[in-house]
């Protein structure tokens, strides 16, 4: 196993000649240069919302010759898992293509360590770049590498032209940890080695000018109490507008689940924005585009609806007791079709006229948002709207009694949904802890009645999806009584959310929940 | 993690130049390797240069008031470490003896690295002792190197019958001749024979050849420094046998070293009197009972 024990940096004339620092000279160590250099191209991976970059974990695909190796390496360089990824001689599994998900890596420690964290994801590239590459072993007296120096010249080729200064590691071996080091001090001690360096996937966005970790569902603005409200709110939907069109590509390369649901929550955010505080944008702006998002919301509907049915699926079939999961097949390929019916109908919205028109007029009346320096502030905003989809939340909660009927609950949790919209848009408006707080309660709440709803939509859905199929032929009798069995288990989920309901409503609702909310709306009023 | 155990009653038969090379031979598969020079020797040891020392001796790894994680060093080679021999070894049988399950005691103190590597060499030291029954207990697959003598196949019947007189979870067993001289008819004989008879017998040979010495001059694996010599390609041929009689998957990545048609080892009987790693097989196959005595742990 391996880590870097330091990294460097050549800069002033010294960097034209690597050969230099290879010779540690004063030292007790001989080294044994590769005085060939090598032709590395290299690929860095990360999931769109860069799961891996966040985890401190970095995915590079390294190929020499016509060998590639998927290397997973620490936040320290260590070497976590790695797999080699060309087919072996004589044929075999062809190497993986990118982007990619993680079923078409094969299994093994590499896989096991990425699952985790990738998740759903697709894994995409992010960074490509050829480094020529001079590598040395630092050799103690019985010959034994005790460490390795490399240098490398690396040229970005994606996601744009770029060369970085030439980067030096030193490498340390398992159990020669302070050889390393020592390694180190030495190089750091030849004129020209400057310490620093970040790790390949940084130094290579940066050369590139850009930075990782660009992109996040969340919303992410920052506010100020004394800010117009059209301007704010103008702030907040132009970020979520950026989030929905950052999605569309992915969405109709179809390449992970989670561009569509990125998508479909920016836009039901920005339904809520108009809906819940679209009095403050400038006359008709919120009249004229509430339909055009409630499109664009129903566009996406079917394809997540059977997204989240595909998803749940392998927990659904490994639950079944009496029905065998074969008996299920038909039922998932009738998904597998919808969904490929349904994607198709997503597709030609996103690159229809209307969906166009939207992507051009709607930054248009944002930019006049923007400047529209009217009352009230976004503080003042902020402490009424959340204050008062605050007080209809536990005024329908507080209605909801057993015998109440199941739209009730669907009801309640759309006034959830918008609370919490509402202290996302605002959330820089408060003190951070206090704010996770409130929404930490609301979650509970929502997550009550999310599971509530989504086994009812569930329910419904797998009775239209049985006579679908009966009226395609298509369902044999064993896998419309396995859904029967699906059906029952969801039924008894519902159940449960149901029961569970009244418990969740009272914490939310309790005299210290309420009164957190109050100091929330106070603060952001004041 | 699977563990093999290159291991004979009898010393230089080819023990270490077995472990040395199917180590490296599957690291450059891509398995994540640990090789342990178990012998105070330390031939392996000194064969992959690093020095011969342990913290704290043996007594310390096996009394576990050492971790193993500390001990372990990488090799020169990617995917490849090595816990080194140390010359308190010598005495692992009175530690052993002093610790509580001794003949399990090997096995309980890899289990932890079993998340951090896919495969486990153990390089054995000669003789039958505590120390070997711990080994039989740990390994998954006994590596029995001989040299093709009629004494070598009564010791390998002797070893069977001990292995199979043991309580708890015992190894499968992969002989196969080592050391092997084509000059001499007797050696010829029983290489050509024995592998068709026995199912615990390679069809793999492993030659006698200069090269095979030259590692300890070389210090290195002939695997890595002559990949494409005939002793190398013999060592591939002998670690897919070995790789498929343990049932570890095959990686993505291909060994280094080409696979080349197996030659036989005499050249008075052409395919018929060499059968092969396939006709091996074969022949393995129709021998049930051994089978049934030889199928790995689970």
């Amino acid at each position: 196993m391996r880590s870097v024990a330091r990294q460097f940096v050549l800069s002033g004339d010294d960097g034209a000649d690597p050969g230099r620092v290879l010779k540690l000279p004063g030292s007790e160590f001989a080294v044994s240069d590769a005085s060939r250099s090598v032709t590395l191209r290299r690929l860095w991976l990360d999931t769109f919302d860069w799961r891996l970059y966040h985890s401190g974990l970095t995915l590079e695909q390294v190929t020499r010759g016509g060998a590639a190796d998927l290397v997973l390496t620490g936040r320290d360089g260590t070497v976590l898992a790695a797999d080699r990824m060309s087919p072996p001689r004589g044929g075999g599994r062809a190497r993986a293509r990118w982007p990619g998900r993680l079923d078409t890596l094969p299994l093994g420690p590499l896989r096991d360590h990425l699952g985790p964290v990738v998740g759903v994801r697709a894994l995409l590239p992010v960074a490509r770049a050829v480094s020529v590459v001079r590598e040395a072993r630092v050799l103690n007296s019985d010959e034994k590498t005790v460490a390795r120096i490399t240098v490398d010249r690396m040229s970005v080729t994606f996601p744009a032209a770029g060369t970085g200064p030439t980067r030096v590691a030193v490498t340390a071996l398992r159990g020669y940890q302070p050889q390393a080091l020592r390694v180190a001090d030495l190089l750091a001690a030849v004129p020209g080695v400057s310490p620093g360096g970040q790790p390949g996937v940084e130094a290579a966005l940066m050369a590139a000018g850009q930075r990782p970790g660009g992109y996040t569902g969340k919303v992410d603005v920052r506010l100020s109490p004394r800010m117009p409200a059209p301007v704010a709110m103008a702030a907040v939907m132009t970020a979520l507008f950026d989030t929905l069109l950052a999605n569309v590509n992915g969405t109709v390369r179809d390449l992970d689940t989670e561009f569509l649901h990125d998508l479909r929550v920016a836009v039901r955010r920005t339904r809520s924005a108009l809906k819940l505080t679209g009095d403050v944008l400038p006359g008709g702006m919120a009249a004229r585009f509430r339909p055009e998002f409630k499109w664009l919301g129903d566009l996406t509907t079917p394809t997540r609806d059977l997204d989240v049915y595909l998803l749940g699926y392998p927990e659904m079939a490994a639950g079944l007791v009496a029905a065998t999961p074969g008996e299920l097949q038909p039922f998932h390929d009738h998904l597998e079709r919808s969904r490929a019916a349904a994607h198709r109908q997503l597709t030609r919205g996103l690159r229809s006229a209307r969906f166009a028109r939207l992507g051009r007029e709607w930054p248009q009346a944002l930019a006049v948002a923007a400047t529209t320096v009217t009352r009230p502030p976004a503080g003042r905003l902020a402490a009424g709207r959340i204050g008062r989809a605050h007080r209809r939340v536990l005024r329908d909660g507080g209605a909801i009694g057993p015998a109440s009927p199941p739209e009730s609950l669907h009801e309640l949790r759309k006034r959830c949904k918008e609370l919490r919209y509402l202290l996302e848009f605002f959330g820089s408006l408060y003190d951070p802890g206090e704010h996770w707080r409130a929404v930490r309660e609301l979650k509970a709440l929502q997550d009550c009645l999310g599971e509530f709803q989504d086994t009812q939509v569930q329910h419904e859905e797998i009775r239209v999806f049985a006579a679908q199929m009966l009226e395609q032929r298509t369902a044999p009798a064993a896998t419309l009584l396995a859904m029967g069995e699906i059906a029952a288990g969801l039924a008894a989920r519902q159940q449960r959310a149901r029961g569970e309901f009244a418990d969740r409503f009272r914490e939310f609702a309790s005299p210290a929940g309420q009164s957190r909310f109050r100091a929330l709306t106070g603060a952001s009023a004041a | 993690m699977k563990i093999f155990a290159t291991y004979n009653i009898k010393g230089g038969v080819g023990k270490t130049a077995t472990a040395v090379n199917l180590a490296y031979l599957a690291a450059q598969d891509g398995y994540r390797v640990l090789l342990w020079d178990l012998d105070a020797q330390g031939a392996a040891t000194f064969l992959f240069r690093v020095r011969p020392r342990v913290k704290g001796g043996g007594k310390a790894l096996i009394r576990g008031t050492r971790s193993i994680d500390g001990a372990i060093k990488a090799t020169d080679f990617e995917h490849l470490d090595l816990l080194p021999s140390d010359f308190t070894y010598r005495n692992l049988d009175l530690v052993l003896d002093a610790a509580k399950k001794p003949a399990r005691r090997l096995g309980s103190l890899l289990a932890p690295l079993s998340g951090e590597y896919d495969v486990v060499f153990l390089d054995c030291p000669p003789g039958i002792s505590l120390l070997s029954e711990s080994v039989l207990n740990a390994a998954d697959t006994l590596l029995v190197p001989l040299i093709p003598t009629t004494l070598s196949v009564r010791t390998l019947d002797q070893l069977t019958d001990f292995i199979g007189a043991l309580n708890g979870s015992r190894p499968a067993i992969l002989a196969f001749f080592s050391m092997l001289d084509r000059r001499k008819r007797l050696h010829r004989e029983i290489c050509e024979q024995l592998p068709a008879q026995r199912a615990d017998v390679a069809a793999t040979a492993i030659p006698a050849v200069s090269l095979i010495e030259q590692m300890s001059v070389r210090r290195a694996p002939v695997t890595a420094f002559a990949p494409r010599s005939m002793a190398a390609r013999r060592y591939a041929e002998l670690w897919a046998e070995a790789r498929e009689c343990s049932g570890l998957p095959q990686r993505s990545g291909s060994s280094s070293i080409p696979k080349m048609p197996s030659t036989p080892p005499s050249t008075a009987g052409p395919a018929a009197a060499s059968p092969g790693i396939r006709g091996a097989r074969k022949a393995r196959a129709s021998s049930s009972s051994a089978r049934a005595r030889l199928a790995p742990r689970q």
